[in-house]
């Protein structure tokens, strides 16, 4: 049994222009100790799924899935009260902007004791000695005298480790790390990777690593799913992923990447990911696809099995001699 | 930190020779003359109208006057009222405890009911209670004061007979004054009932001077809460499991502190004014009562020496304020 198991998870939005799907029918399991990357563009709806499995999404959001459940409790039929036992505890994520993502008010100390409080049954020294123990695991220097610092005397770097210490206090069994290095320098980008990877190796805890760049997912991944504009297109193994991959879309952000270029010109994916209005009826990605006709401009297309990567194309690449597409 | 109190301070300056004179000269550029108003309608003849006259110095130039009342306020020395004879300084201090409570009890009344209606507003945005709530606000940010007071008198007072008229206390209850607080002192005295009469009192000018603050507080805390709980500090909050009591009452409350603070103090000038009126209704002898009887009389100093009194707690109440944000946000704490 997977540790997080999402079926056919779809996310709308209420807007003010009417209803905006940010994720289409999404699929994802991810085993316990796995590291499971999610790639895509900017607004392919890798955030808000997991924020929906989390429960983080604001009220204008509808989630609808067939399944959604963590170790097997489908989190939907919990109450809030036993959700809130389950998030920040067994199961915890970090965000893209480490710097406004902690409280400005307190210091950073209340605030992963305050996690700590929580869930744990602690007195107050024991509390303060699990959050020095946990601020030398992410590599906080000088942990004690650190406590007592705000965040906004802190690096982006070290506000980030403090958003790792707080999300894994409670030894979580599944961290979800939301592009975790986005918004800091490439130096320290790598050094909160190792120390992500580090982390899930020595805790065996399970590692969802959101992230747009493919750099990072060769790194560090055992299992990717790509998605664009709110589906999921292909999932595979990283070695295999990079190697063959079967949609369009996969072969082209591959075929983006800087180490991979043969040519001087980098090559692109021209166009932009479909908003709220311009949604193309048939293959979503079809608009900008090389290899689109009319059937993939006309007709949604399936789902492959998993031999072609659960692609989702009309006509997958890469097709290996045994395996069938449909 | 010393440094910046030291500035501010020094900002006082300023502010303080702007107030002496534009309440140096309005009450002047009042028709009416101090003299007649006392005469009354006995008159008086010409000699003794210029006697007095030059007793009061207002035969002497304008800007001689208020250079001797300007170097008497720096001394410490608002002069002494016209009509009573005593120092103004002596008589605001006898009054002002008598406002300050009612003050006190009005801002205190605004707050524990306007921050938890915002808050409550914030986060159920858009629901019943918002929009019940908000409206609710704008009538009582809007309604005008006196007859807001007239209208509770008539319901609360006269049709129910729940609370008396006018008044700190019941005739019937006589003691000294203590510490000039009605609700400290009737204690104080350890007579049956001095308390409870008190606080009978006490109930219809709190609500009256507190709707307009309560109403600009809820919608100050609604408007700052809304933006905070948008912030990714709060998604953090929640994504530790926290109670949603602990999310909105400490995480999100306490940052969107810094913008309720400053209505809070701005409706301390608020309060004064409100003061002078309310207390006339309801005949409560603070200092807007006070003022109000002074301007009909044409009592210069105590005018301009309460008026300046009250610009002076105003500007020390705004830098109190000032000097809380960095207690509430040690981002703009000051070193």
């Amino acid at each position: 049994m997977s540790l997080l198991d999402i079926r056919n998870l779809s996310v709308d939005f209420a807007t003010s222009t009417g209803t905006f799907r940010a994720v289409d029918s999404v699929d994802l399991s991810v085993d316990a100790g796995d590291l499971h990357a999610i790639v895509g563009e900017s607004g392919s709806g890798k955030s808000v799924s997991m924020l929906a499995a989390m429960g983080l999404l604001p009220w204008t959001a509808t989630i609808t899935a067939d399944t959604l459940a963590f170790d097997g409790r489908d989190l939907r039929d919990l109450s809030p009260r036993a959700r809130r036992r389950i998030i920040g505890k067994d199961m915890s994520m970090i965000f893209q902007e480490p710097m406004s993502s902690l409280n400005p008010c307190f210091t950073v100390g209340f605030q992963i004791k305050e996690a700590l409080r929580q869930h744990l049954d602690l007195d107050r020294k024991q509390r303060h000695a699990r959050a020095i123990e946990l601020f030398e695991m992410v590599g906080i220097p000088a942990p004690e005298k650190r406590l007592s610092a705000f965040p906004h005397q802190l690096s982006g770097g070290m506000n980030q480790r403090v958003m790792i210490a707080m999300a894994i206090a409670c030894k979580p069994r599944l961290l979800i790390a939301d592009e975790p290095t986005t918004a800091l320098d490439v130096t320290i980008q790598a050094q909160i990777l190792d120390l992500l990877t580090g982390l899930q190796a020595e805790t065996g805890m399970a590692l969802i690593l959101i992230t747009h760049d493919m750099g990072v997912v060769a790194e560090t991944a055992r299992r990717v799913s790509v998605q664009y504009a709110g589906q999921k297109v292909e999932e595979q193994e990283v070695a295999s992923l990079f190697s063959d991959p079967h949609h369009p879309y996969t072969a082209a952000l591959l075929a983006a990447l800087p180490e991979r270029a043969t040519e001087r010109r980098l090559p692109t994916i021209p166009g932009v990911v479909p908003g709220q209005h311009d949604r193309p009826e048939g293959c979503l990605f079809s608009p900008r696809c090389k290899f689109a006709d009319e059937r993939c401009r006309t007709v949604p297309p399936p789902v492959q099995p998993p031999a072609i990567g659960l692609a989702r194309c009309h006509y997958p690449l890469n097709v290996p001699e045994e395996a069938d597409a449909i | 930190m010393l440094r910046y109190v030291l500035a501010r301070l020094l900002t006082f300056v300023p502010t303080f020779i702007g107030v002496t004179l534009v309440s140096f000269s309005f009450i002047r550029l009042l028709p009416g003359d101090p003299i007649i108003v006392m005469a009354g309608e006995r008159g008086l003849t010409e000699e003794r109208y210029a006697e007095l006259q030059q007793q009061f110095g207002f035969d002497r130039p304008l800007w001689v006057q208020f250079w001797d009342y300007f170097t008497g306020v720096l001394q410490g020395d608002l002069g002494q009222s016209f009509v009573t004879k005593r120092p103004v300084w002596d008589e605001f201090f006898t009054l002002f405890p008598a406002t300050l409570e009612l003050s006190l009890c009005a801002i205190i009344f605004a707050i524990v009911l306007g921050l938890p209606a915002g808050v409550i507003a914030a986060v159920y945005r858009g629901k019943f209670f918002d929009r019940a709530l908000m409206s609710t606000a704008l009538v009582g940010y809007s309604m005008p004061i006196f007859w807001w007071a007239l209208l509770l008198i008539i319901v609360v007072s006269g049709n129910l007979g729940w609370t008396p008229v006018s008044g700190r206390i019941d005739l019937l209850y006589f003691f000294d004054d203590v510490t000039g607080f009605m609700l400290i002192d009737s204690l104080l005295s350890g007579q049956e009932g001095a308390f409870t009469s008190a606080v009978r009192h006490l109930i219809l000018p709190t609500i009256v001077l507190g709707t307009i603050p309560l109403a600009v507080i809820a919608r100050q805390t609604r408007s700052a809460m809304l933006e905070v709980l948008s912030e990714d500090y709060i998604r953090t909050a929640r994504a530790k499991g926290l109670r949603p009591s602990r999310v909105n009452g400490l995480h999100a409350l306490r940052n969107a502190m810094i913008p309720v603070i400053t209505v809070i103090g701005l409706s301390v000038g608020t309060l004064m004014a409100g003061a002078i009126l309310t207390e006339t209704i309801f005949s409560w002898p603070g200092i807007g009562k006070w003022m109000v009887d002074s301007i009909f009389r044409r009592d210069y100093p105590v005018v301009q020496g309460g008026l300046l009194l009250i610009a002076v707690i105003v500007m020390i109440v705004n830098l109190t304020v000032d000097l809380l944000y960095g207690l509430i946000n040690p981002k703009i704490r000051k070193r």
